[in-house]
């Protein structure tokens, strides 16, 4: 096909994938109360939004309820992944497949709504939770699980089970062969899964809007309610930040698994070639 | 005898320390699914069907024991009403044509550029893909915010067309239809790319020579050679945007207007706003009716072609 088209179709879709993005950061840098109408430029609003309260405590609720959420999912996912690649049969199999599937379909709105309304029927029956930071780490963790186990799934099944047979018949237990072999084999996609369900639980607001509690307000919550009433320009201070967050954390992320992923190739051949060697010897 | 004799104490040990390694593993993730998603979700069943005291205040339960008699009573009110009211309906109604207009949309823009981006020198795919993937990574939240400030009555683009004299009034583009339909499109796009590109990256190129070989045109070489191949990439993108755009809420709510009826919000007004949780949880459980006709069709088309994993 013509490449001139191809050319043109790529560059348009990426201007509409970023120009929105662009213009967010743009006009936080914008000097008037206006969002829209350029007044010169000034960090004025990182300056006001620096002194918000209801943002800053946003930012650190959020910020600590990711680092559950991201932890506790890569946990319960590997786990998750283990049962449903290694254990080929077991008593309700297809009801686990679905637990870990329907979370990824169910709209959030569900099990918002859902999650909330079981809280509250506990809190009647047992006094407790209270809705706030433990209600939301659930709700997030209830669907970050689920996208953790599916990354960590695919990289099981591709793993080379005879690496794991070899540390058992030279003696190691399945624990060791977990610690020592098949952790550092799946290592790249837990940090994925992790940073997957971070930046998923930093960012939801319609579970958390549910499950959040007086005093619990996290900052996509106070971006929400600020967006509703309009435009907003701390809300582009604070979207210039958390782009520039990600982006260091995306880019220090890929560097960080396509090291790793060299350096489990140079060892792989190094250990090819010394038995290469062993052999001709 | 002998023979279990002889495995003995050890062996029954390893084979119960064994079974509880496997136990633990399959337990816990288990345990936490079912917590916390399937009984919340049996908590909103039975609230859809509950009736509740005078005051309106607490649930009844729906099973009671008095004078030896068990009763069993189920309020189907609330599904009459989801299914007689013509709000609803249009509601519904309204939720699937978005989605569906949202999904032939994705499909437009998403398919020449996953299919230009599979096409383009190997080296430069990484960079290309990567590029895709990053707007997934800042906040979904913010991306839509963005359009506001992009399509408001005094917003960029109408500033910019105004300032070039190409308008003299601003054009009324947020709160309607347009707006909602740009912001879905803009964000569930890279959901339609990735995965038709993931199919038609691997397609074998040389097909396409044989094509040429017995004579076919290129255009025909791409109907017949081409899109069958990414058929298994289409289905699982359209899948990808349809079902999560039938339940959105911030979308309809930051960009749409009181034209644009979606489910996901009716059912946040009504939990929210009316405070209406029977009618909300109603809601709720035919919501999940609604995603599980398409998911269906999905999972048979799988089992037909045994293609496409991964959702």
């Amino acid at each position: 096909m013509d490449s001139r088209l191809g050319k043109t179709w790529l560059i348009a879709g990426y201007v509409f994938l970023y120009v929105p993005i662009l213009t967010l950061i743009i006009f936080s840098f914008n000097a008037s109360k206006m969002v829209t109408l350029w007044g010169g430029f000034s960090f004025k609003w990182y300056g006001v939004i620096a002194h918000d309260s209801e943002v800053v405590n946003g930012f650190f609720l959020s910020m600590k309820i990711a680092l559950m959420t991201a932890t506790a999912s890569v946990v319960l996912g590997t786990l998750a992944a283990f049962a449903m690649v290694r254990y080929k049969s077991f008593f309700g199999r297809t009801v686990f497949f679905s637990h870990i599937n329907a979370p990824l379909v169910v709209p959030e709105v569900i099990t918002g709504l859902s999650l909330l309304l079981f809280f509250v029927m506990c809190e009647r029956l047992f006094g407790m939770p209270e809705r706030g930071m433990f209600t939301i780490w659930a709700g997030h963790t209830s669907f970050g699980l689920s996208y953790a186990a599916v990354i960590i799934q695919s990289r099981l099944l591709e793993l080379d089970k005879s690496l794991e047979e070899a540390a058992m018949d030279l003696g190691c237990r399945p624990f060791q062969v977990f610690y020592l072999v098949t952790l550092p084999m799946i290592a790249q996609s837990l940090m994925a899964a992790w940073l997957l369900t971070f930046t998923i639980s930093l960012d939801d607001v319609v579970t958390t809007a549910f499950l959040s509690g007086p005093g619990s307000s996290t900052l996509p919550l106070v971006i929400l309610s600020r967006a509703r009433l309009g435009l907003d320009p701390t809300v582009n201070a604070i979207a210039t930040i958390t782009v520039a967050v990600v982006a260091v954390g995306v880019v220090a992320g890929s560097l960080w698994m396509s090291r790793q992923e060299r350096r489990r190739a140079a060892e792989q051949s190094a250990a090819y070639r010394e038995g290469m060697q062993a052999m001709g010897a | 005898m002998n023979i279990t004799k002889s495995i003995g104490m050890n062996g029954i040990v390893r084979l119960l320390t064994r079974n509880w390694g496997r136990r633990t593993v399959i337990g816990i993730p288990y345990g936490f699914l079912i917590l916390f998603f399937s009984v919340p979700f049996l908590v909103v069943l039975k609230i859809s069907v509950s009736s509740t005291d005078e005051l309106g205040i607490h649930f009844q339960d729906l099973i009671s024991y008095a004078d030896g008699i068990f009763q069993l009573k189920i309020k189907l009110s609330n599904y009459i009403f989801l299914t007689t009211d013509p709000l609803y309906i249009e509601t519904y109604w309204s939720s699937v044509k978005f989605a569906a207009i949202n999904t032939f949309i994705c499909f437009l823009i998403g398919y020449p550029f996953a299919y230009f981006m599979a096409r383009s020198p190997a080296s430069m795919r990484p960079a290309l893909l990567m590029m895709v993937s990053l707007p997934f990574w800042t906040s979904y939240l913010l991306r839509v915010y963005a359009w506001k400030g992009l399509l408001d009555d005094n917003g960029v683009i109408n500033n910019i067309l105004i300032w070039l004299h190409v308008i003299h009034d601003p054009i009324k583009m947020m709160h309607t239809g347009f707006s909602m339909t740009i912001g879905m499109v803009y964000t569930y796009v890279p959901f339609m790319i990735l995965p038709v590109y993931a199919t038609l990256v691997k397609m074998d190129l040389r097909l396409l020579e044989a094509a040429k070989d017995l004579g076919a045109t290129p255009w025909k070489a791409f109907w017949l050679v081409t899109v069958p191949l990414s058929k298994n990439g289409i289905v699982a993108g359209s899948m990808l945007v349809f079902i999560p755009s039938l339940g959105e809420y911030v979308i309809p709510e930051l960009l749409g207007g009181p034209s644009t009826l979606m489910i996901g919000r009716v059912l946040w007004d009504e939990f929210f706003s009316n405070n209406d949780w029977a009618m909300a949880s109603a809601v709720a459980v035919s919501m999940v009716v609604l995603i599980l006709v398409p998911l269906a069709i999905f999972n048979k088309y799988r089992a037909d072609s045994g293609g496409v994993r991964g959702i």
